[in-house]
């Protein structure tokens, strides 16, 4: 294929997955997520989204080739992956770390006592190519039929992650994937397949950004993540996407009996985000965790949320979000949590607080609350605030200047969240913070 | 030169002229008390010299060691070396008290080796070490947010003080450990204002000079005797 490809159309699935060298079954799925796609509306609820013209992008780019070591890479991107502090973290905090620009990875390492241990690592298309019983697993959490953007993202999915932990295997140390979007007008895809084998244990980081382009890109990729009996998965995803992207995903879980799923999500750039991670919580005591932090600033949308699912007793879930507007901004958070009649002694807890930053910034919490059975225990919070003007001159009174004070403020409302972050990325977070402070009061 | 110097300070709040041509001075090293009856604009003065945007100086001016005051920000004011200890601090979630401390330190110009030596120390000396991790100001006590201001008093050692009721709401023993460590500062060399309106502080840190605001004007100014014959007979005795 052409480094770079558009237009969306059968000729095009057809011959992605030629070009991929995929088996049947992946290009008949291609082809039907693409018929389903062209039949489902657009979503009927949350942010505008008819700005965003899919006729408009470019739904293949492969600016850059794959490498074996850092250095081999061209001299832009390689500036851009160091100064995010890729090679670092490699080195230092991570097991292993794959890196994609566009439509396809760039580089991919992984430690080799994980190897050994029959942890595999790969990309999503090497998988889907060398293991058949991928076609078991690929998209059965998250169907087509689901949304059109998960259709959408059947037919052209590109790039992404397949990780399989075997049987009582413990990643202790986190691995990464980070994704950067590089062509003006590019959609990225990716696909993210996560299979945590009896009582093994994963944390897997996503980082996502974007030089910032006048045109619009899009950015959909799914994530799906099988935790079987007792195993234990913590996703977590940091996105600082430019302004001019629409990032609309779907990422859910499957937690078998005693097993957990915990998602951290940090979302602070896009235009507009839609974002609802969700855990169906399948067996006896199976548990989820969905941390979400928000950061709102001028002229985004961000339409986040949680779904947990009870369908087995004692499940527990715990869906917290802490979000912060500023400026002309918004942000939305779902929380649902719904609970099946078999689900005896389930418990759920939703907890959303939102700190407006600017008279203009709005927000919105809409929790959907559903229990079909008597034997569960349910909390909901929800609260919204302003910084107080009295704790803002107390801080200020005390030698702290305006932004210094504010910041401490919105750290001391988000941490909660943050203290779950890994530490690079919680600092990285509060610079970001920081920075945008200091932008809004000069 | 003066440590600190007001000069027909004018404040007002809303449409509301509360304080109505204020003069006095602090002398370093010295303590100082402002007594006067609930509203007299006590709280005002202090939150009007801390820079509060709601108290607005119509007139007057205000020097510490000279600097004109009234020119500048709050955390300038602060970085000067003014301090005021808040009657009613707030409550501050998800800051930790350490955290703020550091910062406001670091802002007044200590680094970050010397508050990991001097806030432990602080902390025993305020008996507060139990509150070493906890967040500012949340879940105290009336007295412990007294002690928690006493707290950032002895970290940062400034050069004038302002304390607003710091005795208001503590226990005995409480009473004692604030009067040591007012006294403590003083020593050190701040000049130490305390703002009260019954003299049970002074008792224990007897006052240099006393001031008394009535009507949003100095009415009276003596040495502590002025104290205890307001804690005999009520504000009474200096209206006539």
């Amino acid at each position: 294929m052409s480094k770079v490809a558009a237009r969306l159309s059968k000729d095009f699935v057809e011959r992605l997955s030629w070009e991929k060298n995929e088996p049947d079954w992946m290009r008949e799925h291609r082809l039907r997520c693409l018929e389903i796609f062209e039949k489902l509306p657009m979503p009927r609820f949350g942010p505008d989204l008819s700005a965003l013209d899919l006729g408009d992008l470019t739904y293949y780019a492969r600016p850059v080739d794959p490498v074996r070591r850092w250095e081999e890479l061209p001299e832009e991107i390689r500036r851009t992956f160091q100064a995010l502090g890729l090679p670092e973290a490699e080195q230092k905090a991570l097991a292993g770390l794959g890196a994609q620009v566009d439509s396809e990875e760039v580089y991919r390492s992984l430690l080799n006592e994980l190897r050994a241990k029959g942890v595999i690592f790969t990309s999503m298309e090497k998988a889907v190519r060398e293991f058949p019983w991928v076609q078991d697993y690929f998209m059965k959490i998250i169907p087509p039929e689901d949304n059109k953007f998960a259709a959408l993202h059947g037919a052209v999915w590109s790039g992404g992650t397949f990780i399989w932990i075997p049987e009582g295997v413990e990643v202790e140390i986190p691995l990464q994937a980070y994704y950067r979007m590089q062509t003006e007008g590019v959609g990225q895809f990716e696909h993210t397949l996560i299979i945590a084998e009896r009582g093994s244990s994963l944390h897997y980081i996503e980082g996502c950004s974007a030089p910032r382009y006048s045109r619009t890109s899009l950015h959909s990729g799914m994530v799906e993540i099988y935790a079987k009996e007792d195993a234990r998965v913590r996703f977590t995803t940091i996105q600082n996407w430019s302004k001019n992207v629409y990032n609309l995903n779907n990422k859910r879980a499957w937690a078998y009996a005693g097993a957990s799923v915990d998602w951290v999500s940090g979302s602070l750039g896009s235009k507009v985000t839609m974002l609802y991670p969700t855990t169906v919580l399948l067996g006896k005591g199976a548990r989820t965790e969905n941390l979400s932090f928000t950061f709102a600033q001028e002229g985004m949308w961000l339409d986040t949320g949680a779904r947990a699912i009870h369908r087995a007793s004692d499940t527990t879930s715990r869906l917290i979000s802490r979000s912060v507007v500023q400026g002309r901004a918004k942000s939305v958070f779902r929380g649902l949590v719904y609970v099946a009649s078999e689900a005896r002694g389930a418990r759920a807890h939703v907890e959303c607080s939102t700190l407006l930053l600017s008279p203009e910034a709005r927000t919105e919490t809409i929790p959907v609350i559903n229990a079909e059975n008597d034997e569960v225990e349910l909390g909901h919070e929800a609260t919204v605030g302003r910084v107080s003007q009295e704790q803002l001159f107390y801080l200020m009174s005390r030698g702290l200047d305006e932004s210094q004070a504010l910041s401490l403020i919105v750290n001391g409302f988000v941490s909660p969240i943050l203290k779950e972050i890994p530490l690079e990325y919680a600092v990285e977070l509060r610079r970001l913070l920081e920075m945008s402070f200091e932008g809004a009061i000069a | 030169m003066a440590a600190l110097e007001v000069r027909d300070l004018h404040v007002r709040v809303g449409d509301k002229l509360i304080l109505r041509g204020v003069d006095f001075a602090l002398e370093a090293g010295k303590v100082h008390a402002l007594m006067g009856p609930n509203g007299s604009g006590k709280s005002t003065l202090a939150l009007a010299l801390a820079g509060h945007p709601e108290y607005q100086v119509v007139r007057g001016q205000a020097f510490l060691e000279g600097q004109d005051l009234l020119g500048l920000l709050p955390h300038e004011r602060a970085r000067a070396g003014l301090f005021v200890a808040f009657q009613h601090p707030p409550e501050v979630e998800g800051v930790k008290l350490r955290e703020f401390l550091r910062l406001a330190c670091s802002e007044r110009g200590k680094g970050f080796c010397e508050f990991q030596k001097a806030f432990p120390q602080a902390l025993r000396r305020l008996r507060m070490e139990e509150f070493k991790g906890r967040e500012l100001n949340v879940g105290f006590s009336g007295g412990e947010k007294k002690r928690a201001e006493l707290l950032a008093l002895y970290m940062l050692r400034p050069k004038v003080a302002l304390l607003d009721e710091p005795d208001s709401g503590v226990d005995v023993d409480a009473l004692r450990l604030i009067a040591e460590v007012i006294t403590e500062m003083a020593a050190f060399g701040t000049a130490i204002l305390i703002i009260t309106h019954y003299p049970r502080l002074l008792e224990h840190v007897p006052p240099d000079e006393v001031f008394v605001l009535l009507d949003g004007k100095i009415s009276d100014r003596g040495g502590p005797e002025l104290a205890w014959k307001i804690g005999e007979m009520g504000f009474e005795v200096v209206r006539r």
